[in-house]
């Protein structure tokens, strides 16, 4: 058997009192795709973290090509030519794609910019990307950020490309295009890891599976030998039943109507195009949409976080007169019960203070209740400890800069919080986005509770199988129009993916 | 016409000190720190340059004006460079908050000038003052050519101070766009994390830009002491350097970090500073004019607030401190 590209004995490392990589063992060989498999929080980005630099590790060894190495900085990983594309690129937004490629690299001469562009195009050819090397980066799509980021890789010379979760931004085309390609370079020899929890792309695209659990490397696969079940029982560490509960609508009452509904944002363009839909209590309603159709706009419209055009007219619980809260500050709508939980790309965006603990944060929903000046330490700290305890919160207390937990705790703690609040609306936005099943089991079980309660549930989601099994009614937006509102009991997932591209218009990107 | 002449020499040599902070500091903060102590290392700057030429002079009987030259200015650049030191182990090793630690840097500095310009007159019993030669190596135009009429005043004239200056300015502007180096600090300046990425040695970066933009920063310190234009060259003055480096630091935004702009609008800002003298209206108090850079400031502050391109913005990360495993 030849040497793998590079071999991991018993890599550990730890985050305070958290282990995030316990004893690994892996190999990554060349001319064939990897992908690393596991759920949130189960080590897959902080194990390729330390091959890439940005982590040290705190034990274990390292060998590239069968030699034992010391990855002590990225420069180093360059040199052992491993290139790490990472979730939030890592690009210099207000330099052009050209002057990104060189960066940090430690050849002579003069900065040619007209060669580096040479250069980029004989990659593009061989591998099958486009790319415009003058373009700046602030210019450009998140897919071709992507695209420079590989490509700037393989300008570097990169034998072993990790990819950290490359879907997640880019719709169906995309992806397709950015398999094309790594096919491609598997052909020419180079070494890919794919770090991923989509155990679709796992099937389709690599030769061998690693799947890690809580840290633990727990297996590795032949792919052609394996399927979905078996790679699902890994990863969790038990067979999980795939039914959603879905329970009947009791007397749905009408809290939201939402009339010609329309948004220019900052750019001029038209985001949200005449919006018509009803949302009532006792039900929840889907609006699924490929990203960056007006998901975000809609939902900060109704939050009072946007400015929007139309009526949204709300029907208080109490049955008193129905009012347009259109144009109302987001003080007011909270007041009226409307709760809005966005989980924003960047999760700590919105939402959360990532310096403020976990306590301090839970009281940014209720900082104003109480009639002394003081603000009530004690209630919130309790909530704290609650979300932390019914979500499952991996934490080393609630005194913790939220900051410092993984994104999918720290998304646990946003939706705990807005559903502890009891609201009458409650809008959430990818709750589930980058969560382990077992979590979103809970996040569903929690939005079902709420319909049970009487609230109006919006749940604004991107993965179909959940949007068909759980919603009552789906709406599909495309390129900020509604292209139709679905029964969530009749329809199937082709019907709403059909939906969601009919009206062909804008496509990727945000 | 001879007024206005005097006037535009008057101009370029009250700017020249300007320039000399503005440049340092766009280099500082193209690293992704703002300094604020550019006053403070003007000040440093401005004793250990006296104090430099005026051992210099003590020492040897005939003092060579540009050994005394040369002098001046490392020493300058040295002084300087230590304050930025300083606040480069705080904020860059220590990640100190950064303007906490500049206005540090400014009390400091102020301090230490004044206290070593001080302990420089007394010791030399009364004040501390530099011969005519050394004088002159701060003062003095390119010979013969400056006494070609009209021109040899405007363009040939002024100490080799004024021409380093924009000589620094049009190197810096290369350096930043056209080398690689260059290009990896603006990285630096941008997202550290990026740069930390792309094996760039983030921490070395901001050190030498850091340290290298407080020496520069110095020279003008070194200026404002040395050049008679002001009308009192090569001695201490109390608080000689009374706010120049804070307008540094305003036109660096002015300027939106751009060298080459820093040229013609520390030209505007000094001009500004010296308009009352030349061109006096009864009516309007000469302290007015010391606002008009702080209004340029505001208003290039609001330009840069409604601008939809990300040109000609300040360095992304300017004012974070970097940690690499921090998540």
């Amino acid at each position: 058997m030849e040497t793998a590209a590079i071999q991991l004995k018993n890599l550990t490392k730890t985050f305070g009192s958290v282990v995030a990589n316990d004893k690994v063992n892996l190999e990554i060989r060349h001319g064939e795709i990897l992908a690393l498999l596991g759920e949130n929080g189960s080590g897959k980005t902080t194990l390729m973290n330390m091959l890439s630099g940005i982590y040290y590790p705190d034990g274990g060894e390292i060998f590239v090509n069968g030699k034992e190495v010391i990855i002590d900085s990225p420069s180093d990983a360059f040199d052992l030519g491993i290139g790490m594309i990472h979730q939030h690129f890592k690009l210099v937004e207000v330099l052009t794609a050209a002057e990104n490629m060189v960066l940090g690299i430690k050849e002579k001469g003069r900065l040619n910019i007209k060669a580096i562009g040479e250069k980029m195009r004989a990659i593009c050819e061989q591998y099958g990307f486009n790319i415009d090397p003058d373009k700046k980066i602030y210019d450009m799509s998140v897919s071709e950020k992507q695209t420079v980021e590989i490509v700037k890789m393989l300008y570097r010379g990169a034998e072993i490309l990790i990819l950290d979760e490359p879907t997640a931004v880019l719709t169906p085309q995309e992806t397709e295009k950015l398999f094309a390609v790594l096919r491609n370079m598997r052909k020419d020899g180079k070494a890919v890891v794919i770090i991923t929890h989509k155990l679709n792309e796992v099937m389709e695209l690599s030769d061998r599976v690693s799947v890690l659990r809580k840290g633990v490397h727990v297996g590795d696969l032949i792919t052609a030998e394996t399927n979905p079940q078996e790679l699902t029982n890994l990863m969790v560490g038990r067979s999980i039943t795939l039914n959603i509960e879905r329970t009947q609508c009791e007397n749905p009452v009408k809290r939201l109507e939402i009339r010609n509904l329309s948004c220019v944002n900052d750019d001029g363009v038209t985001v949200l195009d005449n919006i018509n839909f009803d949302a009532f209590g006792g039900e929840v309603l889907g609006i699924a949409g490929i990203s960056g159709c007006g998901q975000k706009e809609l939902l900060e419209g109704i939050a009072g976080l946007q400015k929007v055009s139309g009526s949204i007219i709300f029907y208080p619980v109490d049955g008193s007169e129905p009012q347009n809260i259109n144009g109302k500050s987001p003080m007011d709508i909270i007041k009226h019960g409307i709760s809005l939980s966005f989980v924003p790309e960047d999760r700590l965006g919105m939402g959360l203070i990532g310096n403020m603990d976990l306590a301090d944060n839970m009281m940014l929903r209720s900082y104003n209740k109480g009639k002394l000046p003081f603000v009530d330490k004690k209630t919130p700290a309790e909530l704290a400890e609650k979300v932390v305890d019914e979500l499952e919160v991996v934490t080393p207390g609630i005194n913790v800069p939220v900051r410092n937990l993984s994104g999918g705790n720290v998304q646990k703690i946003l939706v705990g919080r807005e559903i502890a609040s009891q609201p009458t609306v409650l809008m959430s936005a990818y709750a589930v986005r980058g969560l382990d099943i077992n979590t979103s089991y809970t996040i569903y079980n929690l939005m079902n509770e709420q319909k049970k309660r009487g609230a109006a549930v919006i749940y604004v989601g991107e993965d179909l199988d959940v949007l068909v099994e759980l919603c009552d009614r789906i709406l599909v937006l495309c390129g900020g129009k509604v292209s139709g509102i679905v029964d969530g009991r009749t329809t199937s997932k082709e019907e709403v993916g059909l939906l969601m591209t009919s009206h062909g218009g804008k496509k990727g990107g945000y | 016409m001879d007024t206005f002449l005097n006037f535009v020499v008057a101009s370029v040599l009250a700017a020249t000190p300007l320039l000399f902070g503005t440049l340092g500091e766009i280099l500082t903060e193209k690293s992704g720190h703002l300094n604020l102590g550019v006053e403070g290392m003007m000040f440093m700057g401005g004793v250990a340059g006296l104090a430099g030429t005026y051992y210099y002079e003590q020492a040897i009987s005939e003092p060579n004006k540009f050994v005394a030259a040369f002098i001046g200015v490392f020493c300058a650049f040295l002084c300087a460079m230590f304050g930025a030191l300083i606040y480069s182990f705080l904020t860059i090793t220590l990640r100190a908050n950064q303007n906490v630690t500049g206005l540090a840097l400014t009390t400091f500095g102020t301090g230490f000038g004044n206290f070593f310009g001080e302990i420089l007159g007394t010791a030399a019993g009364g004040y501390v003052s530099v011969g005519t030669v050394i004088k002159a190596a701060f003062d003095e135009g390119i010979p013969v050519l400056k006494d070609i009429p009209i021109i040899g005043k405007l363009l040939f004239g002024y100490n080799f101070m004024v021409y380093a200056a924009v000589a620094l300015a049009i190197l810096l502007s290369w350096f930043l766009s056209k080398t690689k180096t260059g290009l990896n600090l603006r990285a630096v300046g941008e997202s550290p994390a990026t740069a930390d990425a792309a094996g760039i040695p983030v921490t070395l970066y901001k050190y030498v830009a850091t340290c290298i933009g407080g020496g520069i920063c110095g020279l003008g310190g070194l200026y404002i002491v040395m050049n008679s234009a002001n009308g009192t060259g090569g001695v201490w003055v109390h608080n000689s350097i009374s706010g120049y480096g804070w307008l540094a630091v305003a036109i660096v935004i002015f300027a939106t970090w751009n060298p080459i702009k820093a040229i013609v609008c520390s030209l505007v800002i000094g001009s500004l500073s010296i308009l009352p003298y030349y061109y006096p209206i009864s009516f309007i108090p000469s302290a007015i004019y010391e606002i008009f850079p702080y209004l340029a400031t505001v208003a290039v502050l609001i330009m840069i607030i409604f601008r939809k391109k990300k040109n000609n913005l300040p360095p992304a990360s300017l004012g974070l401190a970097y940690f690499r495993e921090e998540r």
